[in-house]
């Protein structure tokens, strides 16, 4: 098969995918599928279909925010650790091997309900201005998958800016580049080269971790099957149906990260 | 070879009987979470509290061996479809929603419903008092059920917690105005530092049979009526024999199985 | 700062005896342990398997094989833990029922360690597949030639010459591992991030106990880290530098 690929048009190819035993195995999914939608209880649907809309796009969106946010944090982290003075890489390493090194539930737990449980001894927080954010869930499931991000994608920027050649930076140096400049025009996109196909591995790891905010009362896609399943008390359902959602996504995410992989170019020196 | 079957049947029947004699291994399913002054752990990890002595009595007026199998609360009902467990003691309400997946025995107590509050605000327990405050109640419990019919429209936001005692924690931490649930696990909090220091009674909320139900009971599986006879017989033993009473005084200066003669 | 975020009285609720929480936190942290080796040993096996399924197995293993490590990567953890530990067990009874067994009862522990298992497996599979492809052709072409029979090449030939390659990504799904333990506490299994919830709701000392969690949690990564990294080094004597990323 490999080698007609090399001479063949896309049709001829994805011919050639579909060999027998996968027509066979995708009628036994289909079949599966099928008796899925017929023999399972999907009655709920409709009256949870505008929640389960409004959780899915809090998930997509928490997933953006937090990548974003997290990923502007790492590059900083990333880069003290290779090129910063030791009070700034120490703290830098320390930060990334803690975050790595504890479950993020309990992070999520430790920020919500610890800090929680600290508020009644100091009085004073209720009349800041922040209070309003404080005592809502979702900056404490923004910041908790934030700094998660930063953590293990710092570690990511480290070897990327590492592995940056000297030679590219000596040659920025000798053009008489700032080193503001040398950054921002030959390390920062070398290293986001670098790093980008572990981006995708990254970001998905992040959208796997987005559930965990259900504990702390945030509603996405995960709560709002939890509600499903709590108030019809129909266990499998809700769960596979949560199960495509989340395939979905990745999928979404997959092919997006493959289209931006594409546009970069391959080389690197 | 007749024969040898009905030998065969009457030493599996025989096996069975004895299999009878034996005390009946019951999996009593819990959710493993602080709800004094029912259920509390102490530091050793060993739980105790009202309904566990209770479910003790009872098993043992049965001569049932009962083994407390942890499940969180919204995993209780799947577990008890799937058994994993036989029976759920865990302060669940008789309510007809439950009915439609499980069978209940007969009731073993029966509080009212109160919603406490922070102590710097004012307001009673109805929807004009809850309007624009946030709630918090436990998921997938009659008191999530009764907040969102009645104070749905008028109260801020209702948020759910996977456990009551999670819900107490962000009322003392103010992130919540008030929270509903059963009076006595209620009061507990309220007489806890934490609650002294946070929070007051706002009131009991007003009546909805249909929603809060007749009390609470154990929930068996469905169709499993030898288990729930049981039980019931256990529940009318240790009433009638002074067990009930003398657990219940251990805790409180009243009787919480509400009004009797009401039976499911 | 530190006794007013502790308080000098929440310290001693960390001690081993009872009124201090100590001994239910490192039982805890045992369950934990026993769950992450058990899960991280069967993943392993169930990773051997996948990963020469996927090389040399037939055309629909190898597409099922393929099925598997996708759904599992893209699913989060937290939904199979659900889905398995409610319809694993439920299955394996209706099987047994079906073939006339009475239904067994699989208690936590090994619920716990199969799911994680399986979850382990998927991904160990991935890394294991690419250490093997990492090997040289030349090597498992001259152990044909050989005539070696293929128990013998494995043992003899892959195995040790893909260690080098498996050994940072396996290394970093340990670490998963363990972390991973801490969501059976949303199964309620007792271990060792249910054992702080339940301190912490009891005392109400929620900071003082998730934060000595967490520093546990650290702890056996930290200690993970430096065991880990003299295998990696014996396994790597002579070869150039590999990196793992991941969680």
């Amino acid at each position: 098969m490999s080698e007609a690929i090399l001479t063949t048009t896309p049709r001829q190819r994805a011919l050639g995918w579909l060999q027998p035993h996968r027509v066979v195995l995708i009628a036994i999914a289909a079949a599966l599928v099928l008796a899925a939608v017929f023999t399972m209880r999907w009655d709920w649907l409709p009256k949870y279909f505008d929640l389960a809309v409004q959780g899915v796009w809090r998930t997509i969106w928490l997933l953006i925010v937090t990548t974003l946010l997290g990923f502007v944090l790492a590059v900083p982290l990333g880069l003290v650790q290779v090129t910063g003075p030791w009070w700034l890489a120490a703290p830098a390493r320390a930060f990334c091997t803690v975050i790595r090194g504890t479950p993020l539930l309990l992070q999520l737990w430790l920020l919500y309900y610890g800090l929680g449980s600290l508020f009644p001894q100091f009085p004073w927080i209720r009349e800041s201005f922040l209070w309003p954010y404080l005592r809502q869930a979702w900056p404490y499931g923004v910041l908790a998958l934030t700094l998660s991000y930063a953590g293990y994608e710092g570690e990511v920027m480290r070897g990327a800016f590492a592995g940056v050649p000297r030679g590219q930076l000596e040659a920025a140096r000798a053009f008489g580049m700032r080193r503001w400049t040398i950054l921002r025009r030959i390390w920062l996109p070398q290293a986001f080269y670098r790093a980008l196909p572990t981006l995708t591995g990254e970001t998905v790891l992040q959208l796997k971790a987005t559930p965990l905010v259900a504990t702390i009362t945030m509603v996405d896609i995960y709560a709002v099957s939890s509600r499903v399943r709590q108030e019809t008390f129909i266990t499998y359902e809700p769960l596979l149906l949560l199960a495509l959602v989340y395939l979905t996504i990745t999928g979404i995410l997959v092919f997006l990260f493959r289209k931006l992989e594409a546009r970069i170019p391959a080389r690197l020196g | 070879m007749k024969k040898f079957l009905a030998a065969f049947a009457t030493a599996a029947v025989m096996a069975a009987s004895i299999g009878m004699a034996q005390a009946e291994q019951v999996k009593v399913g819990f959710s493993p979470e602080a709800y004094p002054p029912f259920w509390s752990q102490d530091a050793s990890g060993k739980w105790g509290g009202w309904e566990v002595e209770i479910i003790q009595a009872i098993c043992d007026s049965q001569q049932m061996e009962c083994e407390l199998t942890p499940i969180p609360w919204d995993g209780l009902i799947p577990a008890l479809q799937t058994k994993k467990i036989d029976a759920i003691m865990n302060s669940m309400s008789i309510t007809d929603e439950r009915k439609q997946s499980i069978d209940f025995s007969d009731k073993y107590y029966n509080t009212p419903t109160a919603v406490i509050g922070a102590k710097d605000q004012k307001f009673d327990a109805t929807p004009e008092g809850l309007k624009g405050k946030i709630l918090g109640v436990q998921v997938s419990t009659i008191h999530a059920t009764y907040a969102k019919k009645h104070f749905g429209e008028s109260a801020a936001e209702i948020k759910e917690y996977q456990t009551q005692d999670e819900a107490n924690q962000d009322l003392a931490a103010g992130r919540i105005d008030a929270t509903q649930a059963d009076s006595i696990a209620l009061d507990a909090f309220l007489k806890s530092d934490a609650g002294q220091a946070c929070c007051d009674l706002k009131g009991m909320v007003a009546p909805d049979l249909e929603v809060l139900g007749p009390g609470v009971g154990a929930g068996v599986r469905k169709g499993d009526t030898a288990l729930a006879d049981k039980i019931n017989a256990g529940i009318k033993a240790i009433r009638d024999n002074g067990k009930y009473e003398e657990i219940t005084k251990k805790y409180f200066d009243f009787d919480i199985y509400g009004e009797a003669g009401q039976v499911n | 700062m530190l006794s007013a975020l502790f308080g000098a009285s929440t310290l001693e609720l960390l001690s081993f005896n009872p009124p201090g929480w100590g001994a239910t936190l490192a039982r805890g942290l045992l369950a934990s342990l026993q769950i992450a080796f058990g899960a991280y040993g069967l993943g392993l096996l169930i990773g051997m398997g996948g990963a020469y399924g996927k090389l040399y197995g037939g055309p629909v293993v190898r597409d099922l094989l393929e099925v598997y490590t996708t759904v599992v990567r893209a699913v989060p953890e937290l939904v199979l833990i659900l889905l398995l530990y409610y319809a694993g067990t439920d299955l394996i009874n209706r099987l047994l029922d079906v073939f006339g067994y009475a239904p067994i009862d699989i208690n936590g522990l090994v619920a716990g360690i199969g799911v994680l298992a399986f979850v382990q497996g998927a991904y160990a599979t991935e890394v294991l597949r690419g250490a093997i492809l990492g090997i040289p052709q030349g090597q498992i072409e001259a152990a044909r030639a050989y005539g070696m029979p293929p128990g013998t090449m494995l043992r003899r030939i892959t195995v040790p010459a893909m260690l080098p390659f498996a050994i940072p990504g396996m290394a970093n799904l340990w670490l998963i591992a363990t972390k991973d333990t801490a969501l059976l506490a949303i199964v309620g299994f007792g271990e060792l991030t249910q054992a702080t919830r339940q301190a912490a709701g009891a005392t109400k000392a929620y900071f003082t106990f998730f934060m000595a969690a967490n520093i546990l949690y650290l702890a056996v990564t930290l200690l993970s880290n430096v065991v880990l990294g003299r295998v990696e080094r014996w396994s790597r004597r002579g070869m150039p530098a590999t990196a793992g990323a991941g969680r």
